[in-house]
């Protein structure tokens, strides 16, 4: 039996009918068509899929649709200002902190929720902020360079 | 693929006991699922209701006093306990425990009641909470229990749960004087699950050393999370050494009930046992002298 959901995504209201076993990445990807968000090893330990959850980093392949219910979903899609790049994408862009793309999606929630919550990361917490994260091309050093250059102000956003 | 169940989302816990009740043959309860969805995605559990608790806000809170210790709700998730104050007065164990349990993402949702009662024997919480002695409430329709953490698990993947009763609290007492408490586990993955979890609280008369009570709790070596007694006993009423930290490892090593799987053979668990228990001791002993 379908139930009713709502989720405001990216700061849009939505209503769903969805099977209570929908997860949270098929609303995302499947109903909305926001395929930036990945789904990758669909068990919670790769981190493609992070999306930001009522401002904490969860992996939406290891959450009920449901269990979201009334909540607001922030994902890949939200981050850039109409044609204006977030900071931590331009610097992702410019640091080469990607070759294949498929973490990058996961890579930049988890980094936006671990400096929305310190923004001024050390090296090491910036590396805790997105261990949840696998990254299979990089090495992962392009990636700390990026967020790096973000906490160091060379990426200020533009107002 | 996840087979289809029935969704009831109880929002107080008057409800989520009078549903449970109703369900309790053909039911699973839900809280963040980080554990429980990956069983039944794997078809293991088929659940025809689901019993979704994580809305029960009145289980979700961090009580601390000085004399009675802390107080955590069920339904607490393992980000709050690790970034709450409260942990600042002498359970800074479980704030480390919490920190490498799982990823951020998995902490920010998973409960510390929903990993107790999935009753996986690799869990971090478990060791740390009966090393530090801690009780815990449940409740059905018909009342309430209190029993002991270390009682609550009595096999693999199975506790003392009752049909149609929850975990509602963990309690956890403010520790005597002259006591320090460690935990590590060893994994591959940094906040994987553990190969082997090492909790040991050690109480001591006073400054010198001597050790009036130790607790000695090892994870993913048995069914269950288990007491190293015996290793227990080589240490209580004595005055704590290397030397003797080392026979403790060993004691516990031979006594752990370890088994080989897939991420280590029962000689290297083992191994691993006697290594941790030494250093797991004397973090344990530097911290009860300052303690």
């Amino acid at each position: 039996m379908k139930k009713e959901l709502r989720l405001v995504v990216n700061g849009q209201p939505y209503e769903f009918y969805v099977k209570p076993k929908t997860l949270l990445v098929e609303v995302l990807r499947d109903h909305l068509g926001l395929t930036g968000t990945k789904r990758g090893c669909n068990s919670g330990s790769c981190g493609a899929c992070t999306v930001i959850l009522n401002g904490m980093a969860v992996k939406s392949c290891s959450i009920l649709a449901l269990q979201a219910d009334g909540g607001e979903v922030l994902t890949v899609e939200g981050l850039a200002s109409g044609a204006e790049l977030h900071p931590l994408q331009e610097a992702f862009l410019d640091h080469g902190a990607f070759q294949c793309g498929f973490c990058t999606a996961g890579m930049l929630m988890s980094a936006k929720s671990l400096l929305d919550e310190n923004p001024e990361p050390t090296k090491e917490q910036i590396k805790e902020g997105i261990h949840g994260n696998i990254c299979r091309c990089t090495g992962y050093n392009s990636i700390i360079r990026a967020v790096t250059a973000v906490v160091n102000g060379e990426y200020k956003e533009k107002k | 693929m996840l087979r289809d169940f029935e969704h009831l989302a109880p929002k107080t816990l008057e409800e989520a006991l009078t549903l449970l009740d109703e369900h309790q043959d053909e039911c699973k309860v839900i809280a963040g699922g980080q554990s429980l969805l990956i069983l039944m995605r794997q078809g293991l559990l088929a659940p025809e209701y689901l019993i979704d608790i994580k809305g029960v806000s009145e289980l979700n809170y961090i009580e601390s006093d000085a004399k009675q210790g802390l107080r955590i709700g069920a339904l607490t998730t393992h980000r709050a306990i690790e970034k709450s104050p409260a942990m600042k007065n002498g359970f800074g164990v479980l704030a480390e425990m919490e920190h490498r349990l799982a990823s951020i993402q998995t902490r920010n949702w998973g409960t510390i009641g929903g990993n107790i009662c999935h009753g996986d024997p690799a869990g971090d919480p478990a060791p740390v909470l009966i090393a530090l002695n801690a009780t815990l409430s449940t409740a059905s329709l018909g009342g309430t229990r209190n029993m002991a953490v270390e009682d609550f698990s009595l096999d693999f993947f199975e506790t003392a749960l009752e049909p149609g009763e929850l975990l509602t609290e963990i309690q956890v007492p403010a520790a005597p004087p002259h006591t320090g408490t460690a935990h590590t586990k060893f994994n591959i993955i940094e906040s994987d699950v553990a190969t082997v979890g090492v909790a040991v609280s050690f109480t001591l008369d006073s400054g010198d050393g001597v050790c009036r009570d130790a607790r000695i709790v090892l994870g993913a070596c048995a069914p269950i999370p288990m007491r190293a007694k015996q290793a227990e006993e080589a240490l209580r009423g004595k005055k704590i050494t290397d030397r003797l930290l080392k026979e403790a490892g060993q004691k516990a090593s031979e006594e752990a009930e370890a088994v080989s799987d897939i991420s280590a053979s029962e000689e290297y668990r083992r191994q691993l046992v006697k290594v941790l228990v030494g250093r797991m001791g004397k973090e344990a002993l530097a911290r009860a002298k300052q303690a």
